[in-house]
């Protein structure tokens, strides 16, 4: 059996990078979102420009039994285009804000991607034959004259080079009056649900023209408002619940089986502040950012602008476990607020689940449980719940050679600076990691920069 | 976007800190420290702390104002005079400017394949 702690610390080395090198990044090429689907065999990006572009790992090579498979492009698409709405002035955005996959039924791939105002579901499938034997055409589509035809014979498929063809195969429009942040799968895997800053819907994935709101926290009077949705998450077992983070800092559960509008919540989880502490900028770096449950459903995780809080649902009065991402910043705020990076939304994720592994473990402990999430200057950082240990590392393409384990990063926040370490003024704060992903299965993460994606994995003996 | 930050002194503080009585001086959370520079640079920032003036802009996010009398009389006029143009903020075409149409930004849509995908 493993040992406490869930084994031996994970070792990451650089794996890929996908992306262009040069410095002057296109506002099209900026990466919005990361996400593997549920095998995780593909990875899918969105970024500013619209753009879906899909990865897939190789198979793995038996002869190659020291690394797994590297991601290769699978698929590209343009998913959303820019719009703009005449009748309220508004410009929609081309970005993609979320990608969804749904999980695989048949031989085609499903995905949801949303903008600002529409989601849209993907079909992702491949086609590796084709009929050839026409009567009355020939192999390149030119019609034969009737009158030459003498036999008949039947068409048969042939094999031909894979094609992978992505086609909108719904399109979920004018629910949104506010701007969509999050779209999430019920594990029904019939209806979702999607969230803008005041409103939630559900959908079904079959009907277009209809949706429910679900939440709505509208003032009547809009001079009154005072806190806006910020993300949401269906409960990956409990079909009837979800989760709605706020500007606020509290996340809210619902029971959609409570009542039609879910506008009371079952639960609301909330850290009580010190009122001593409190400043201009308290509201504003409590405002949760992202929200994400754990694989069992027990726990869920935020994002706030300076901490991950691990929240267990069965207690709302505080989050079980706080963890620092970079405390150093909290001196830096006037100046965060100046260059706008204060309201930076930085996403987080767990570690893929062994659900084998958690069904039969006697030890929680035994299980290794992990959290991720980005920072500036191209750092990330990791917690290993059960160690209680951290780390953070870049994201660069200097001194990345593959399979060779990346080295720690620290950031001094005052005194003197060893060597090695970065101090808090030198930090890039152009080079910000908002979205990262844990592959479902392995240890494999996919870490977006800027404008460039990178994977890492664990070394293999 | 200007990402660098000033050189400011740094505390030696690593979080934020209760006052300890127990030292003769007492201790200005890092927050709050930071929260008198940024009231020093601007006095008229609002009552409510983050509250909600920075709401309302994310909701407004994307809304633009036109006005296509004046951008018409704008362009009817440019072949006999100069008008003033934009200033160096293009995105803000409202009534304050007359909107020409070198001003108005370009949208087109990313026709062009990511470069993730090359």
């Amino acid at each position: 059996f493993l040992g406490a702690g869930g084994g031996n610390d994970i070792q990451w080395c650089f794996s890929q990078v996908k992306g262009a090198v040069d410095d002057d990044v296109a506002e099209a090429d900026i990466i919005s979102t990361v996400e593997f689907n549920h095998s995780g065999e593909l990875l899918a990006t969105g970024d500013k420009g619209g753009r879906v572009v899909i990865f897939q790992q190789e198979q793995e090579n038996k002869t190659q039994s020291h690394s797994r498979g590297e991601y290769n492009v699978y698929s590209t698409f343009q998913s959303h285009e820019p719009e703009f709405d005449y009748l309220k002035s508004l410009e929609i955005e081309e970005k993609i804000n979320k990608i969804r996959w749904l999980p695989q039924k048949n031989a085609a791939q499903f995905l949801l991607s949303t903008n600002d105002k529409t989601i849209k579901l993907w079909k992702i499938s491949e086609r590796d034959k084709r009929p050839e034997g026409y009567n009355l055409k020939e192999e390149d589509g030119r019609y034969r004259d009737p009158t030459t035809v003498t036999t008949l014979r039947v068409p048969v498929f042939r094999p031909m080079d894979l094609m992978v063809e992505a086609s909108p195969r719904r399109i979920f429009a004018n629910a949104h009056t506010y701007h969509i942040n999050s779209i999430s799968i019920n594990s029904d895997y019939e209806t979702y649900l999607s969230a803008d800053d005041l409103r939630i819907n559900l959908w079904h994935l079959e009907i277009t023209d209809r949706s429910f709101n679900i939440v709505d926290i509208k003032p009547a009077n809009m001079e009154e408002l005072t806190e806006v949705i910020t993300a949401a998450e269906f409960h990956p077992n409990s079909c009837s619940t979800f989760v709605y983070s706020s500007s606020k800092g509290t996340i809210r559960l619902c029971d959609m089986r409570a009542s039609a509008l879910c506008d009371r919540h079952s639960k609301l989880f909330e850290e009580p502040e010190d009122p001593s502490n409190r400043s201009f900028f308290s509201e504003i770096i409590s405002s949760i950012s992202d929200v994400k449950f754990s694989h069992s459903g027990r726990y869920m995780m935020t994002r706030d602008y300076l901490s991950v809080k691990i929240w267990d649902l069965n207690m709302e009065n505080r989050p079980v476990e706080t963890y620092q991402v970079h405390e150093y910043l909290r001196s830096k705020l006037c100046s965060l607020y100046e260059n706008d990076c204060i309201f930076d939304k930085f996403e987080c994720c767990w570690n893929g689940s062994d659900r084998q592994v958690e069904f039969f473990s006697l030890c929680t402990s035994d299980i290794p449980s992990i959290v991720m999430t980005g920072s500036y200057n191209n750092f990330f950082r990791m917690f290993d719940r059960n160690t209680k240990r951290d780390i953070t590392l870049e994201a660069s393409r200097e001194n990345n050679k593959p399979r060779t384990v990346l080295k720690p990063r620290k950031v001094c926040a005052s005194g003197k600076r060893k060597k090695d370490e970065i101090s808090v003024d030198s930090l890039d704060f152009n080079k910000k990691i908002l979205h990262t992903a844990w592959h479902p299965k392995e240890n494999i993460i996919a870490v977006a920069t800027t404008n460039n994606l990178y994977i890492f994995q664990d070394k293999m003996n | 976007m200007a990402a660098p930050l000033g050189t400011g002194a740094l505390t030696g503080e690593t979080g934020q800190e209760k006052q300890d009585t127990q030292e003769k001086e007492k201790t200005i959370p890092p927050e709050r420290a930071e929260e008198a520079k940024l009231k020093a640079k601007y006095p008229n920032l609002g009552q409510k702390p983050g509250g909600s003036d920075f709401l309302m802009k994310r909701l407004q996010k994307g809304q633009k104002y036109f006005d296509s009398g004046d951008y018409n009389m704008a362009k009817a006029k440019m072949k006999n005079k100069q008008l003033p143009s934009a200033g160096p903020d293009k995105n803000l075409v409202t009534g304050d400017h007359i909107p020409t149409p070198q001003d108005l930004p370009q949208r087109k849509s990313s026709l062009v394949t990511s470069k993730l995908a090359g």
